[in-house]
């Protein structure tokens, strides 16, 4: 599975400043492990130390929230967007 | 006053403490925190006394050392000092012995809160070179930022939800603004515009201006304790949409104390939702400190968010002030705003309905003692959401021009008076 993941500034710096990474995996979780492989950083600051999204990051594949979907084990089909956004103030 | 940076001393995150320049950015590049302006408290004390502020213009710029922009205020100058009314018509209705409502539904220019922080955005946007402005909004904040950016002779761009009522939107439209309508609830438009934020090097309110934008709620606080006769109030109930006004009213209350300019005091803060969107009233009452993320679906459209980004701070708030929260149906919200209406005079949107019923439920509950006194936060004005209460508040009477076709009008009346 080919997966698209996209950030917002300022931590698109965290991934060389690409505005898309293409990564494998088959979950969110698997995308995840892959990004800690090649950008350790970015990824050191997206997790917990238990391995859980820090609160105040929402993350979601195409247009929808993860929690809404199985978290970290939502699966992924080829060409899915995954997106990492910190959440933001209303409204 | 340092001329760079006013009484600010640098962006820092509220999570792990790490400090930023005071630029227009947003998020720890540690931890994905929030950043929050630090101030020099130490400088402030030697300059807002009651007696500087007491000599001031009547708006929110009197508590200009608290507020995060360098120079003086460029934008949205007469703003806020909204009026604190003692409502004795609906402390009665609500069972309690004193009420007070901060009345928001008509602060200038647009007719709610959100003109407060936007005069504190655009004023900080401008001082850092700024000439396009932005938000992601539920209705509120793009009116405010359309009209003080039309004032300003900035460029403004607002998204919102694509079906927020008619007023919300032709009072975005006729300031000359973009206004564009997005096909999703307000969690879609926010991560859409947290996309876009950082690309065409706008200033956006809330998304990469907002440890400035979100301390203009501040000045609410600041308003109600002065207006108070410089006391904290016992209760003081604020409508949650993110979550972000609760906690600016309980800072705003902290920094106060700290200049010394009001008693410490025991005090309550607590937060009204509406229950098709109500992710951190659940949690409250639940006793947990996260909250799980909802779909709206709500007449309080202003309050619809479902992701609420300072729902954390909200809960701890409310945890260490012994506040509470609660959520209200449609029809509960419909029928705080008639109460509002019908006993002080005030015409609420729904989330001043929302803000009075939950306020009704936690006086109920006793957990907010009828013997205590409350402050309730009304944050926007009735005549932007009239499709919420249309067909629920009666209609009038059609007659034609004639005395007599009057006084039998009367007549009926008196008699179903009567009957009833």
């Amino acid at each position: 599975m080919r997966i698209k993941v996209r950030t917002q500034e300022p931590l698109r710096k965290l991934l060389d400043n690409e505005q898309v990474v293409e990564v494998s995996g088959t979950t969110v979780f698997e995308v995840i492990k892959t990004l800690q492989v090649r950008y350790p950083r970015f990824v050191e600051r997206l997790l917990e130390s238990d391995g859980s999204v820090r609160r105040f990051v929402n993350v979601y594949v195409n247009e929808e929230d993860i929690r809404f979907l199985q978290n970290q084990q939502t699966a992924l089909r080829d060409g899915d967007e995954v997106r990492i956004i910190s959440a933001i103030a209303g409204g | 006053m340092d001329k760079q940076t006013g009484f600010m001393k640098a962006l820092k995150c509220r999570e792990c403490g790490r400090e930023y320049p005071l630029a227009a950015t947003h998020v720890c590049e540690f931890d994905f925190g929030p950043l929050e302006v630090a101030y020099d408290y130490d400088r402030i004390k030697q300059s807002l006394t009651k007696k500087a502020i007491e000599s001031r213009g009547k708006n929110m710029w009197r508590y200009r050392e608290l507020l995060p922009i360098a120079g003086e205020p460029t934008v949205g100058c007469e703003v806020g000092f909204t009026p604190l009314i003692k409502a004795d018509r609906l402390a009665k209705r609500l069972g309690i012995r004193e009420l007070w409502i901060k009345n928001d539904t008509v602060n200038y220019p647009t007719l709610s809160f959100k003109d407060r922080v936007v005069s504190v955005a655009l004023s900080r946007a401008k001082e850092l070179g700024f000439t396009t402005v932005a938000c992601a909004s539920t209705g509120n904040l793009a009116n405010s930022v359309a009209a003080n950016a039309a004032a300003a002779g900035l460029k403004a761009y607002v998204f919102i939800p694509s079906d927020l009522e008619q007023g919300k939107i032709l009072n975005s439209l006729v300031y000359g603004a973009n206004v564009v309508g997005i096909k999703g609830h307000y969690d879609e438009v926010n991560r859409l515009c947290a996309e876009i934020a950082g690309k065409y090097g706008w200033a956006f309110v809330n998304v990469n201006m907002r440890p400035y934008y979100a301390e203009g709620s501040k000045s609410m606080g600041f308003e109600i304790i002065e207006q108070l006769g410089w006391k904290i109030p016992q209760h003081t109930v604020v409508p949650m949409a993110s979550g972000s006004l609760l906690t600016k009213i309980q800072k705003s209350y902290q920094e106060f104390v700290k200049l010394g300019l009001v008693q410490q005091s025991r005090y309550s803060v607590h937060g009204a939702q509406a229950t098709g969107c109500s992710p951190i009233s659940v949690a409250q009452k639940a006793g947990l400190d996260f909250f799980k993320p909802v779909k709206p679906n709500t007449i309080a459209k202003s309050l619809a968010i479902g992701t609420p980004a300072d729902g954390f701070y909200a809960l701890k708030v409310m945890k260490e002030t012994g506040g509470a929260a609660d959520d209200v149906t449609d029809d509960e919200i419909r029928d705080g705003i008639k109460m509002l209406a019908e006993c002080e005079g005030i015409f609420a949107e729904t989330a001043g309905g929302v803000t009075v019923a939950v306020a009704k439920k936690l006086v109920a509950t006793g957990k907010i003692p009828a013997m205590d006194s409350a402050v309730l936060c009304i944050t926007g004005n009735g005549l932007k959401t009239l499709e919420s209460v249309a067909g629920h508040v009666g209609q009038a009477r059609e007659i034609r021009p004639s005395l007599r076709e009057f006084e039998s009008l009367l007549e009926a009346e008196n008699k179903s008076t009567v009957t009833a």
